[in-house]
């Protein structure tokens, strides 16, 4: 897993799964967050919901498909489920309202929906302008729209210590030019650059924003773009799924630690 | 006033009629507002969306069409039980006041709102004014609610509001039922200059409420009863602001009732917490916490004039009705803006009637939450 963002170095290693707290331990720093997950009902967005979950996060997804967002919730009844998409500029505001009238409030927000584009993938000049429209929608525009509907929320979390991270969810095609990868990954730069320039302005207000490569993953993504792949070489989104928590985990511990300090100082 | 008819919350030619303590009045583009602001203050926004609370449909007992404005609810948690007012056929293009009246509504009656089922279960003291509760469950009426309602609006605005229309740049929770449009001012360059200031910025989340039925009996209980929530954040501010001498700013008369109420309750004091405000401020009002606020324009008569009132005197506010009609101020939720200092004989109540052992007890508590927070809040940039 790689994390495109220049101050990487400053997020302390991962929590050891082994030395993790228990869900309902005070210092599980996912005790009572609020996570919501686009692309929440395949690959790498499912794997996310279930591993959050089981930390003890409150959990809302968001996927396009009500038949997909219904089975997930019979899975997972905890989970709070979403129909929308978020290439659509209507639907974002109606997402946003149920997320966080959901769970009253939003602390993490994982941008993971992604479109590869046209399919099977195509050479950039054989490239119709409608899938590279809809590449950058999906995972361009959509995660800018989301974030900036959020902002005032996640400030919120901010000012009240409780986390406010956005993870931006990358792939190693954001910075290296794959032949025939081009709607993607002109997509996903796009992303990482925003996130880049986000992290830097939200600082003041407490707010991280993350651009998170989880590395080739045997999903659904990557069977459409790499029909004929070796399974066995990729990584499950499981593993993806526990890196990607545990990274927030060191995001918020540090928030939780301060506050712990701060209150034993004072007894 | 003229109207303001388009929905642009930041436009580029707004003012705002400013009004010092000592009551004399200037003018100044809105754009400029952080510049009325001291290095020491403590601004505070109402951060609630503003939920899509025009819900129309029909009455199922008569299949007649209606349009439903929810208007209040208990909690902030709550969604399956609002208060609402219930109008005819019609929308908003029709000014409220000449809008059609609902079939008789009676005890148990039931409405389909789009998705949205609901019940009538109790009258509120008039006959349009209900209590209603939805069936299903809580993703159904989050879902119905999002996907079907519409921004409540007023005929003044001719298009239809987007709801994006009606969010400020801070907009978190959605409980609100008209946007906090105070709030409109506020974008994130201006939050930062405020913050290089030394000037501390928070929000509270307070469930505005209607400000308009066109029923005369209905306007007259406004505003409704609104629930609101202070965070630890903005609580421990106002604190380090009075202990400082530094001013509270409210954007919004949202701000100034939930701030004001509280303050009723604890003596002076705004420890956090969700509560819900019953009073109406008015001239007679003596404010203990907010020195100033950034406000709308308002019309004479209206629940929000009157909160305005306990600002400044009778004289002054006389001037500032005048100045804003001989220049052309905008208003309502789009329009102009003024700035009212607590006119210096708006004077803080005498403290405490509460023995002093008593009011030591009440104040522990927080007092220990306060310094906590506030090494919280020196720690908070750690990287």
């Amino acid at each position: 897993m790689n994390i495109h963002h220049k101050t990487v170095e400053s997020i302390p290693s991962p929590l050891s799964p082994l030395l993790a707290p228990a869900n309902d331990h005070p210092c599980n720093p996912f005790t009572d967050i609020r996570v919501a997950i686009t692309g929440g009902t395949s690959g790498l967005g499912l794997s996310l919901v279930r591993e959050l979950l089981d930390r003890g996060a409150k959990v809302a997804f968001v996927a396009r498909s009500r038949d997909g967002v219904e089975r997930v919730e019979q899975g997972l009844p905890a989970a709070h489920g979403i129909v929308g998409d978020v290439s659509r500029k209507e639907d974002i505001h109606p997402i946003t309202m149920q997320i966080v009238g959901a769970l009253g409030g939003v602390d993490v927000l994982i941008n993971n929906a992604s479109d590869l584009g046209p399919i099977p993938l195509q050479l950039l000049a054989d490239t119709e302008c409608e899938d590279l429209e809809r590449a950058l929608a999906t995972n361009f525009l959509g995660p800018f729209r989301l974030t900036k509907a959020m902002l005032g929320s996640l400030a919120a979390s901010a000012r009240e210590c409780r986390g406010a991270v956005v993870v931006n969810v990358s792939s190693d095609a954001a910075v290296n030019a794959y032949q025939r990868w081009g709607a993607y990954s002109a997509s996903k730069a796009a992303l990482l650059h925003l996130s880049r320039i986000w992290d830097e302005e939200l600082s003041l207000e407490g707010v991280r924003v993350l651009s998170i490569d989880p590395g080739d993953m045997d999903t659904p993504l990557h069977a459409a773009a790499v029909p004929d792949a070796d399974r066995s070489t990729l990584k499950s989104p499981e593993v993806a799924a526990r890196e990607l928590a545990d990274t927030i985990a060191a995001v918020l511990s540090r928030r939780r630690r301060t506050n712990a300090i701060v209150q034993e100082a004072i007894g | 006033m003229i109207a303001a008819r388009l929905p642009v919350q930041r436009p580029s030619n707004a003012k705002v009629l400013i009004v010092d303590d000592q009551g004399n009045i200037e003018h100044q583009a809105r754009s400029e507002f952080a510049g009325l602001l001291r290095p020491g203050d403590v601004v505070v926004a109402n951060d609630a969306a503003t939920l899509p609370a025009s819900l129309s449909g029909q009455h199922s007992r008569t299949g007649r069409r209606i349009e439903v404005r929810l208007a209040g609810r208990d909690s902030l948690d709550e969604i399956k039980q609002f208060s609402a007012v219930v109008f005819g056929e019609g929308d908003f293009r029709t000014p409220t006041e000449n809008r059609s009246k609902p079939p008789a509504l009676k005890h148990g009656d039931r409405v389909e709102l789009g998705p949205l089922r609901g019940t009538v279960i109790r009258f509120l003291n008039h006959p349009r004014f209900i209590l209603l509760q939805f069936e299903g469950s809580l993703r159904e009426i989050w879902e119905g609610l999002a996907r079907h309602g519409r921004p409540i609006q007023y005929a003044h605005v001719p298009t239809p509001l987007a709801v994006w229309d009606t969010w400020t740049p801070i907009a978190g929770r959605p409980v609100a039922f008209e946007p906090p449009s105070a709030g409109f001012v506020l974008d994130w360059r201006m939050l930062a200059s405020m913050s290089a200031r030394k000037i501390r910025f928070g929000t509270i989340t307070h469930a505005a409420g209607l400000s308009s039925t066109g029923d005369p009996e209905l306007d007259a209980l406004l505003p409704f009863a609104e629930p609101y929530r202070i965070p630890r954040s903005t609580a421990l501010m106002i604190k380090h602001a009075q202990a400082s001498r530094g001013r509270i700013i409210a954007i919004g008369t949202t701000v100034v009732r939930a701030l004001e109420h509280t303050a009723a309750m604890f003596d002076g004091v705004v420890p956090p917490g969700e509560r819900l405000a019953t009073q109406r401020l008015d001239a007679s009002s003596r404010l203990r916490i907010v020195d100033a606020i950034l406000s709308g324009t308002h019309e004479r008569g209206t629940s929000h004039y009157e909160l305005l009132r306990a600002f400044v005197d009778d004289e002054t506010i006389g001037r500032i009705d005048q100045e804003l009609n001989a220049r052309d101020y905008r208003t309502h939720e789009f329009g102009d803006s003024v700035f009212l200092e607590r006119a210096a004989n708006k004077t803080r109540p005498r403290p405490s009637r509460l023995s002093p052992h008593h009011r030591m007890c009440q104040l522990k508590h927080y007092v220990t939450f306060c310094e906590r927070e506030c090494l919280c809040g020196l720690l908070r940039n750690d990287g």
